[in-house]
């Protein structure tokens, strides 16, 4: 087998060092009862043509050819060939978790460059090296904000990813923490008003996300002083990163919750992506993950390590602030990547070409009789739409165009009935803009 | 280093030293021994209760966390704030410069029955016999 | 002091400051495509809510300059790709270049969770396809490919032997662990809302059956073993640790980190075992990546099978697969998502490539780790003699004679152009040394890592300063890690 490095000899030759006639022999130690008299019962082997072969034969039954509308968590962005050209060298690609700091400068200097961007990206001082994507990072932003302020109920935002609510709820069963939802104003944004009616000195984090999942910018500033006027964190959650190159950095938040997917991360079905934390200085102890630092060595060289190890599990074991080990370190290093080669000009740029491309799509879609914006909140690159008949049916007759058509809100929110989440990001063709429109309105004017 | 004679130790490795029912907390040369370089000191508030065989604080190193266990009951009256800007004191002064908390203490006669220097000393050769073992 | 190192050598290596420290003002590294529909003032659509001054500090350098940056970075970096990591429990084995490939395939890479299901047939197959091999591998009854690695994959083994607990009316109090457990064991039982009970292991390092029969009452909800144990050795009597909790109605967890002693040649559901979790990123070749991303796949028996985390895949008529969400009795969600797709690609990317002949890898595991122990006994000190599976543990006490610690010999094995063992793991072997060269060491590069130990022995022996002082011939030696600690700086700021 051409991953294996031995020959029949060399087998031979090393059994023989070691004082065994065959190989079984080295297994004695398992019941003879429980070991496998026949091989397993496997597809292959296959030879690499026929691995890829199995791969494309798949790639064809998905969905190449269409085009999307599709946003809800997972973003298309223009991805530069250079990140997988990094990402491929095997001495990152390869290289172990660097607790060997001698032998993994790399690593470690690229999470440090990794840290400050989240940092300058978030308005946080602090940023740890991942968690394994934008929902479990919220959660574990509720944990932190239920350690540091020792109290036990949430209030979360209704408008914040289902899936994230979801995931949250999970991990909160067996902690005693109690989840509470916020609603959402005709604005689309989180309804200030209940939310002060709902805060009392018991409450450990108030959870937001913006822009928020119906595509609604949050403005954060009440939200905030809200929360910490009853003793709360603010936690915002941020799905969209790419927000941040147009938006105000959520600098009133105690904790920030981001999910890095469009940095530098192709959608891949949903996933490897990127959660990181940000947050401030001081509450850094309480923060899960690996954090790297900079530091000397005996000679007086800069250098980087794995530092304030003694919050994680190989140390603290059952008092750890989290379990994680593995993280997300390689996708870390794509958006490091990514970020680098958009810069401060190239990351403001593709914001605006996001704000540019959605915006022309709403005003294109209300042309369409029936076609209505739902929210009036300023967006980025998603916005709600309300149509006059089932966002399903009308998905399925897009489907017959080669179109992806937007995500439907009421499987979601019951309330949504006819509510679409339309996301156009720079990677959509104004073409495909215009067919969207024009298929959209065929559709609607079928008889039903 | 030497143990000074007045104080009382426990078996977690902390020196507890009376004055009337004020008591001072810190932990051994042995202990800062085996935890290495400390890099931070996590202390209760002031004003916060402490209940004898629980954990208080907790004093990490790189590679070990330490938990700092109460050896009477009482209320803490001040803590060391100086160990939060030079943590490195638990090493090089643990028996006087790194002193954890002041505790007014529920029951100075709870004191009592700690051990005294020479009874720690023997301890601490048990267990360095133990480990060399 | 390099006259004995035949691996490595010292070279040219390049300096490379920090990428804000190559930033200027106008400089750029990516360009966009032409805007093709009228352009939005930003101020307009965003209102207060406009980063006027964008993102400051993020750098502003040039494609060649980004290119050079990571690619020096990338040298100063050990990696599989350059030689043997004999880390313990973490199977650093060759990542088949093939995976990459597919992985990246239009029509792979680029597809959304939320697309209507009709149009992800083929990602819902290779998801069929990869439970339907890990199922024939683990001989279990069902699994979740959700869990984003081992840790998660425990939490969320944890969750499903706690809600079988609760639908049988009584959640239990407790875990037991045995004290060689990797930290995310306890770390994840606690999560869960269980205390931690440590079992301790006996003299042979395997866990004592009758002190087990003790400590297992009906307060408690599962055993989480790891097997083989972290000290490399067969757990010989799973059947019957598992008959005395199923006795008592508790659970049995494996910690499937080392199964790449059982892959093909034994199953942990013949063995008894009721859940269990697969890192991918060690067992199944995906790339570790400098820390992740992983994969930590649950395979259970049946009777978990109601509380398994949503979505399940499920087959309709007429062979279309789908995803089920409903499932009222499911433990929820653990991640958003489908699990790290483009992880299990490549895992099943290598199970296809091995088919059936998956169990010689196993046994070329095995067989490397005991070829290494032999020829490193009597050197290094072995603690526990029983025979050794795919990873061997010695200890420092030879030469901690000589003040030399596993962290010495570690850092000394470096020069030696090796990434260190495991050290100072497991935490019952005092000095621990865990050496596994897993299946894709060939023999020469054995030879070569049992000459750089058999070496360091001596330089222990003779001229113990050179080893506690390594490494010496890296780009950096030894850092301050205490400094780091006490003042962390966690960030690049302007001067």
């Amino acid at each position: 087998m051409r991953y294996l490095p031995k020959s029949p000899t060399e087998r031979q030759e090393m059994l023989a060092d070691i004082g065994v006639k065959s190989i079984e022999d080295l297994f004695s130690t398992i019941p003879e009862a429980y070991r496998l008299k026949n091989p397993l019962n496997l597809p292959g082997p296959l030879s690499e043509s026929e691995v890829i072969e199995y791969f494309q034969d798949r790639s064809k039954e998905n969905s190449v050819g269409y085009t999307s509308f599709l946003g809800a968590g997972i973003y298309n962005h223009l991805r530069s060939v250079i990140t997988d050209t990094i990402l491929q060298r095997g001495e990152f690609l390869t290289s172990y978790t660097p607790y060997q700091a001698e032998m993994a400068q790399g690593t470690l200097q690229a999470i440090f460059e990794f840290q400050t961007m989240i940092c300058q990206l978030t308005g946080q001082e602090v940023a740890n090296a991942s968690m394994y994507d934008g929902s479990t990072a919220t959660t574990e932003a509720v944990l932190m904000a239920e350690r540091l302020t020792t109290r036990r109920r949430v209030l979360v935002a209704r408008s914040l990813h289902p899936e994230y609510r979801d995931v949250l709820r999970t991990y909160a069963k067996h902690s005693g923490l109690k989840l509470e939802e916020i609603s959402y104003t005709q604005a689309g944004t989180v309804d200030a008003k209940g939310l002060q009616t709902a805060l009392r000195d018991d409450v450990c984090a108030v959870v937001v996300q913006s822009p928020n999942f119906f595509g609604a910018i949050e403005t954060l500033r009440p939200l905030a002083e809200a929360a910490h006027s009853s003793g709360a964190l603010l936690v915002v959650a941020v799905a969209e990163g790419m927000s941040l190159g147009a938006i105000k950095p959520p600098s009133e938040a105690d904790i920030v919750a981001l999910e890095g997917q469009s940095f530098g991360l192709a959608p891949s079905y949903g996933g490897p992506f990127l959660g990181v934390l940000a947050s401030r200085d001081k509450f850094v102890r309480q923060m899960p993950g690996r954090l790297v630092g900079q530091t000397t060595d005996q000679d007086g060289r800069r250098g980087f390590v794995l530092t304030l190890a003694t919050r994680e599990q190989h140390i603290r074991r059952e008092k750890a602030t989290s379990n994680i080990c593995t993280n997300q370190a390689l996708c870390g290093l794509a958006a490091t990547v990514h970020m680098s080669l958009l810069g401060k000009e190239g990351l403001r740029e593709m914001a605006e070409h996001n704000i540019s491309k959605a915006h022309y799509a709403l005003s294109e879609l209300e042309k369409i009789s029936g076609v209505k914006r739902c929210f009036s909140s300023s967006f980025f690159n998603e916005f709600t739409i309300e149509l006059p008949r089932s966002v399903k049916m009308i998905n399925a007759e897009l489907r017959k165009d080669k179109i992806v058509g937007p995500f439907v809100l009421g499987s979601a929110y019951p309330e949504l009935t006819k509510h679409a989440l339309v996301c156009v990001t720079e990677t959509t063709s104004r073409a495909e803009i215009d067919r969207f429109v024009a298929a959209l309105k065929r559709a609607l004017a079928q008889p039903l | 280093m030497a143990y000074p004679t007045q104080y009382r130790y426990t078996k977690e490795h902390e020196w507890i030293d009376v004055k009337g029912d004020i008591a001072t907390i810190g932990i051994t040369d042995y202990a800062q021994h085996e935890l290495g370089d400390v890099v931070f000191v996590e202390l209760p508030a002031v004003g916060a209760a402490v209940t004898s065989g629980k954990v208080f604080g907790s004093i990490e190193s790189v590679k070990a966390v330490s938990e700092i266990f109460a050896p009477a009951n009482g209320s803490v009256t001040e803590a060391n704030s100086e160990l939060h800007n030079k943590p490195e004191t638990v090493n090089t002064d643990p028996h006087g410069a790194a002193w954890l908390i002041k505790l007014k203490l529920a029951n100075p006669a709870d004191v009592n029955s700690l051990m005294d220097a020479k009874a720690y000393e023997a301890f601490i050769e048990e267990k360095q016999k133990e480990t060399s073992a | 002091m390099n006259d004995n190192i035949k691996k490595a050598s010292r070279h040219i290596s390049q300096n490379e400051g920090l990428i804000f420290e190559h930033s200027s003002a106008g400089k750029r590294a990516f360009d966009l495509p032409r805007l093709d529909v009228p352009a939005v003032d930003p101020h307009k659509a965003l209102g207060e809510h406009h980063r006027s001054h964008g993102t400051e500090g993020f750098p502003e350098v040039s494609e060649i300059e980004v290119l050079r940056h990571f690619t020096r970075l990338s040298t100063w970096n050990y990696a599989i790709d350059l030689g043997m990591y004999p880390l313990g429990s973490c199977t650093m084995k060759y990542n088949p270049r093939v995976n990459e490939y597919v992985a990246r395939l239009d029509g792979i890479a680029t597809e959304h969770p939320y697309q209507p299901q009709e149009l992800s047939q083929g990602c819902l197959k290779i998801l069929q396809l990869l439970e339907k091999c890990l199922l024939e591998i683990t001989g279990m009854d069902a699994i979740t490919l959700q869990p984003a690695a081992g840790a998660q994959g425990e939490l969320t083994g944890m969750l499903l032997i706690r809600a079988y607990h609760e639908k049988n009316g009584n959640p239990r109090k407790t875990v037991l662990i045995p004290d060689s457990a990797h930290g995310t064991n306890p770390a994840t039982a606690v999560i869960v809302g269980y205390e931690v009970q440590n079992i301790k292991s006996n003299a042979d390092g395997q866990i004592d059956i009758a002190t087990l029969r003790e400590q297992v009452t009906g307060d408690v909800a599962a055993l989480m073993l790891t097997n083989p144990s972290t000290l490399g050795i067969f757990e010989q009597q799973i059947p019957e640790i598992a008959e005395i909790l199923h006795a008592k109605g508790a659970l049995l967890y494996m910690d499937g980190a080392n199964m790449n002693a059982l892959t093909g040649v034994t199953r942990p559901g013949d063995l008894g075992v009721d859940v269990m979790h697969l890192n991918l990123h060690k067992t199944f070749s995906t790339p570790h990546g400098g820390g992740g991303p992983g994969a930590g796949p649950v395979a259970i028996k049946k009777i978990l099978e109601p509380f398994l985390p949503v979505p399940v895949l499920v087959e309709k008529e007429g062979g279309k697969l789908a995803l089920d969400f409903q499932r009222k009795d499911s433990v929820g969600k653990v991640k958003a998502f489908n699990g790290n797709f483009g992880v299990l690609v490549r895992a099943l990317a290598y199970i296809l490539a091995y088919g059936p002949g998956v169990r010689q890898a196993t046994q070329d595991a095995v067989l490397n780790a005991n070829y290494i122990r032999k020829h490193l006994e009597g050197i290094f000190d072995l603690p526990y003699t029983r025979p050794s599976m795919h990873e061997v543990v010695f200890s420092d006490s030879i030469q901690k004679k000589n003040g030399v610690s596993t962290m010495d010999i570690a850092k000394r094995l470096i020069d030696y152009g090796f990434h260190p063992y495991t050290t100072a793991f497991p935490l019952i072997v005092p000095g621990a040394m865990m050496i596994e060269p897993t299946e894709s060491e060939s023999k020469d590069e054995c030879d070569l890592f049992i000459d750089a130990m058999k070496s360091i022995a001596r330089e222990a022996a003779t001229n113990p300063e050179l080893v506690k002082t390594a490494p010496h011939n890296t780009r950096v030696r030894r850092l301050d890690e205490v400094a780091a600690a006490r003042k962390p700086i966690l960030r690049w700021k302007p001067s």
